[in-house]
């Protein structure tokens, strides 16, 4: 462990410190986004910047000391991102509120009603990279709120760095790191081919330090409250909270800070617990994994907790199906809409991802699937081949159902299906999407 | 050494496979799939496949690296 700081002193009167969750949302019910003075009384005045290499140096190694990882789905450690940014020159934030996973909202509900935060947070970056530049891609439903957030600490002349908003498209694969750099550089919302890290050579060539907007939230309060603040909730190897989305057969579906490690169950009950006897879960995203809830409802959410269930947390999503759902019809729809997500640049993502799709919507209407060729296909196109891990995230959430669901694929094969709820799908996909 | 396969430039013309069959096959939609490194004695007929490919997608690398 390296000596603590000065950094880490506290800079706002105790009594403004949030000592408890929520952390990043408003505290009680709000619909609307925090504007700055509330902000600033709630968490004191952003810390003054970053001006030598030495501060820099020790707000790095208090983010290593807190623990903070990327909350976008990888889990990177930050702090290895701020200091492969920090030693180089002309470098440049982007705050990623893409949020392209149709049943997620964590991003859109955080830059809806903390602009603030995650503004503190993309300046704070800034500062430690040594930055003078920071653009934050919100997805369109609250890039308005954003932009809003931006001009009122223009006109109350609260920051060096130079902030500005782009609306993110509003696609699945968008969100990814290159694909959000595509975006911004040329309005192609596509993944760019493997090649130099951000970190060397980002947006226009330049260093580029990309975070998901929770992370940088995250961020603004490790700044100036400290890590032992940050890691007074959480596990001792993933400090800190996390924002998560419930979704499906919840009673109230929405989104929900939670100490890191909280079992899944208790998570669950803060949205009122599932509508109905809980069936399967989908944890982590549209590329997550499916698992059985009671399997799932001690474990903690953390990486290492869902680990043990051969699941990750991704982009902190789950989406409940009641038992009466048809697990394999909820895997078709999304199977078909992350198929038609694919960005349409490699071979084995375009072909492969359809025909899988195919397969898996014979098997969820019983019209008698190819279930080697399905397993042999699931193969080809899951193993790390495309320029980005769309083909390899779907196909883990598709393997993952034939594994939970093998029961009712034997039922499906013998051509009924023991599903009773509607048919009409329980988990968000776009209507394009729909056959 | 180690091949690399930019697949958003491949087209699946499929040349590395019949000149490499050892180390590329090629899935159902006829894309090429890699095995791990290169022995040293493939190293020749694995730099032919890279000169050969229409496409410029396939890449010798000395190393591996990743974004």
């Amino acid at each position: 462990m390296t000596a603590r700081p000065a950094s880490a002193q506290a800079t706002v009167a105790d009594d403004r410190v949030p000592a408890r969750l929520p952390r990043l949302l408003p505290d009680g019910f709000s619909d609307k986004p925090t504007c700055l003075a509330d902000h600033l009384a709630r968490y004191g005045q952003p810390v003054a910047p970053a001006q030598s290499s030495r501060r820099r140096e020790e707000f790095i190694a208090e983010v290593e000391i807190a623990g903070l990882a990327g909350r976008g789905g990888a889990g990177f450690p930050t702090a290895r991102k701020l200091a492969a940014v920090a030693s180089r020159r002309h470098a440049i934030v982007i705050g990623n509120g893409t949020e392209g996973e149709p049943a997620s909202t964590k991003d859109k509900v955080l830059l809806g009603r903390s602009p603030h935060l995650v503004l503190d947070g993309a300046v704070a970056a800034a500062e430690i990279v040594g930055a003078t530049e920071a653009i934050i891609v919100a997805h369109p439903a609250v890039s308005d709120i954003v932009a809003a957030a931006v001009s009122e600490r223009r006109r109350a002349r609260l920051d060096r760095a130079r902030l500005s908003v782009v609306p993110a498209a509003d696609e699945f694969v968008a969100g990814e790191a290159s694909a959000v750099v595509h975006w911004i550089e040329r309005g192609i919302p596509t993944p760019k081919p493997p090649g130099r890290r951000l970190s060397e050579s980002g947006l226009h060539g330049r260093p580029t330090l990309l975070q998901n907007v929770e992370t940088l939230a995250h961020l603004a309060l490790i700044t100036p409250y400290g890590a032992d603040w940050f890691s007074a909730v959480g596990t001792v190897a993933e400090p800190g909270s996390m924002l998560v989305t419930l979704a499906g057969a919840v009673r109230y579906p929405g989104v929900y800070e939670v100490a890191i490690g909280t079992p899944v169950g208790e998570v669950l009950s803060l949205g009122g617990g599932t509508s109905g006897p809980p069936g399967a879960l989908l944890v982590g995203g549209y590329f997550g994994t499916w698992v059985d809830s009671v399997r799932a409802a001690g474990v903690p959410l953390s990486a290492a907790g869902l680990q043990q269930v051969g699941v990750g947390v991704g982009a902190g999503l789950i989406a409940a199906l009641p038992a009466n759902a048809c697990g394999l019809a909820e895997t078709a729809r999304i199977a078909r809409y992350l198929a038609s997500s694919s960005a349409g640049q490699c071979g084995p993502c375009v072909f492969g991802l359809d025909a899988i799709a195919g397969q898996v919507e014979r098997l969820a209407d019983g019209r008698g699937p190819d279930m080697a060729r399905l397993h042999r296909w699931l193969g080809q196109v899951g193993s790390g081949r495309g320029a980005c891990k769309h083909p390899d995230g779907t196909v883990r959430m598709i393997a993952s159902a034939l594994a939970l669901f093998s029961r009712e694929i034997d039922h499906h094969v013998r051509g009924w299906c023991s599903g009773s709820a509607s048919r009409a799908g329980l988990l968000p996909v776009p209507a394009w999407s729909l056959r | 050494m180690k091949l690399s396969i930019n697949m958003t430039a491949c087209e699946g013309r499929g040349l590395c496979a019949e000149v490499l069959p050892e180390l590329i096959t090629l899935d159902d939609w006829g894309f090429p799939m890699l095995a791990g490194g290169v022995p040293p004695g493939l190293e020749g007929p694995a730099r032919e496949a890279v000169r050969l490919c229409p496409r410029l997608a396939l890449k010798l690398l000395a190393h591996t690296r990743s974004r």
